[in-house]
């Protein structure tokens, strides 16, 4: 099978590749012949502008959707070929943080944070509690175990979530738009959680944002993805030296360029003056 | 035109199909829930069953009375009032008590389930437990479907009993019906079959409206738009279905 020449091959064990893959939303296509690679043990961010498909990306990395063609191998099997059985062995051994934390809203942050806990081992509820509480101090919520989501804060809501998603101590995490939405300094608390976990857990990590600055500081090598394709790849620091219009527009923020300012529309002088009634 | 028409029915075939489907899982996994998982599903027939307890019995009680002053009027004209407990009775065990609960129970645990179902979708947490590992059909949607089937039968003995007692008061109390003949022309009436009708009905229902406002709910477009409009559909469809099932079983029993 040919192997995707991102321009990461010197990278050590790649724990994800993406071979070929093409998929459509109905008839809108989103990837075509899309190849990339996650490395094992570092930060990867998946980058892009907004409507590029990075969501679908993960969707398809943990099988959430099945791609039109090509192959999705994660630790060495084609997911494809996997039953749904051995797919929930595979995703207990992946943890994956929700763009708004998706807790179970009728359940106390510590009954959130044992839920894999409880459904997947016989762990006694001493053992239980003792490992929760670990994770929620690992997240700096161990003070809040015992309320509800509803009276989280946005940013706390996804420490909770990431957790809930470190508890099974998995191989790797998926951040999914981990600091939309947050504050400047729950920004902060994420980005340095998500290099800790990565760096003391020593998990591979994959994080999808368009916050440039943020992912920057954290990530070890990034994707910019745009018409479903790599656009760009490299090292966060490298990326804004790069020849493309659209990778610089993205990076440095750009109103108008590649992705134009306005959308398609008629003449807009035309479209005043004329008679025409659209 | 004939295209649309023929597109339309196309969809509604496979969204039927897919309905089974979904319906046999729910069957396929009940037993290892019920033993592995009875706690949820015992929280849900309090959520579905004791939480419309109110609804039921307040309605119950009006429709028995609308019942025994109706049964009464007519009656009455053919010197025959002593049989509104036999009006009254059969009615509300036969026909009115399985349906008028089975509505009821679309409009308010139906709803409920719906809302809530299609809310966890569309924030994620349907897919938050798939990544767990957690088959979010054994976890969410298997102990709702069948607190509803459990409570259905139960809240249709609520409705029932509650509407012969608002019979009896407005026939015996009120008109003044004699109340050994109101009473006692019921039980000569009535037969185990007549009861077992309602029963069978009561049981039919709770497989259908449970069904339909999970299906509904697990189905719905994970937007704000989209929980709002599985939720009224529950409540249509549920009705539709629970009238048509009702004629056929009345028609098949008969």
């Amino acid at each position: 099978m040919k192997r995707p020449t991102t321009g990461v091959e010197e990278l050590p064990d790649n724990l994800i590749e993406i071979c070929d893959v093409d998929f459509s939303r109905g008839s809108r296509p989103i990837f075509s012949k899309l190849n990339l690679t996650i490395a094992r043990g570092q930060v990867t961010a998946i980058m892009g502008p907004s409507g590029t498909g990075k969501t679908t990306l993960l969707q398809l990395i943990t099988r959430q959707l099945d791609p039109d063609s090509g192959t999705v191998i994660v630790a060495g099997d084609d997911i494809a070929d996997l039953s749904i059985a051995e797919l929930y062995k595979l995703r207990r051994r992946m943890g994956m943080l929700f763009q708004n934390g998706a807790l179970l809203t009728d359940m106390s942050v510590f009954e959130n944070v044992a839920f894999p806990l409880r459904e997947h081992t016989e762990l006694s509820e001493n053992l239980i509690r003792n490992v929760v509480l670990m994770k929620l101090h690992a997240v700096g919520l161990r003070g809040a175990a015992y309320m509800m989501p509803s009276e989280l804060s946005g940013g706390m809501a996804r420490r909770v979530a990431l957790a809930r998603a470190i508890v099974m101590d998995p191989g790797v995490l998926i951040y999914d738009e981990p600091f939309v939405g947050l504050d400047p300094i729950s920004m902060g608390v994420i980005a340095k959680l998500i290099r800790q976990l990565n760096t003391a857990l020593g998990i591979t990590s994959i994080v999808v944002s368009h916050d440039v600055k943020e992912i920057g500081e954290v990530a070890d090598f990034s994707y910019v993805i745009a018409d479903g394709q790599v656009a760009a790849s490299g090292r966060p620091s490298e990326l804004k030296n790069e020849p493309s219009e659209l990778v610089r527009q993205f990076m440095l923020g750009l109103a108008d360029g590649p992705v134009a300012f306005h959308y398609d529309a008629p003449d807009y002088e035309e479209q005043l003056l004329g008679k025409s009634s659209d | 035109m004939f295209r649309d028409i023929w597109e339309t029915f196309l969809g509604f075939l496979h969204n039927f199909g897919a309905m089974c489907l979904f319906f046999v899982r729910l069957l396929q996994y009940s037993p290892s829930v019920i033993y592995k998982r009875f706690s949820l599903v015992a929280y849900q027939v309090y959520n579905a069953g004791a939480l419309s307890i109110v609804i039921i019995m307040v309605c119950g009680l009006f429709v028995g009375g609308v019942l025994g002053l109706q049964a009464y009027a007519n009656l009455e004209r053919f010197n025959a009032e002593d049989t509104t407990g036999i009006f009254a009775g059969f009615a509300l065990i036969k026909e009115i008590g399985p349906v008028i609960t089975a509505l009821l129970f679309a409009g308010r645990a139906g709803t409920a389930l719906a809302s809530e179902i299609g809310l966890m979708k569309a924030t994620d947490q349907l897919s938050a437990m798939e990544m767990m590992a957690v088959d979010p059909i054994r976890y969410v949607a298997v102990p709702r479907f069948l607190g509803g089937v459990i409570s259905m039968p139960l809240l249709t003995a609520i409705f029932t009993t509650i509407g012969l007692a608002g019979s009896h008061l407005v026939a015996v109390e009120l008109l003044g019906v004699d109340v050994g003949a109101y009473w006692q022309q019921l039980q000569n009436a009535l037969d185990m079959e007549d009861v077992m009708e309602g029963i069978y009905k009561s049981i039919t229902f709770g497989f259908i409206a449970s069904l339909l406002a999970v299906w509904e709910g697990y189905n719905s477009v994970p937007t704000a738009e989209g929980v709002g409009r599985a939720t009224t559909r529950t409540v249509v469809i549920t009705a539709i279905a629970v009238l048509v099932f009702d004629f056929m079983i009345t028609a098949w029993i008969l």
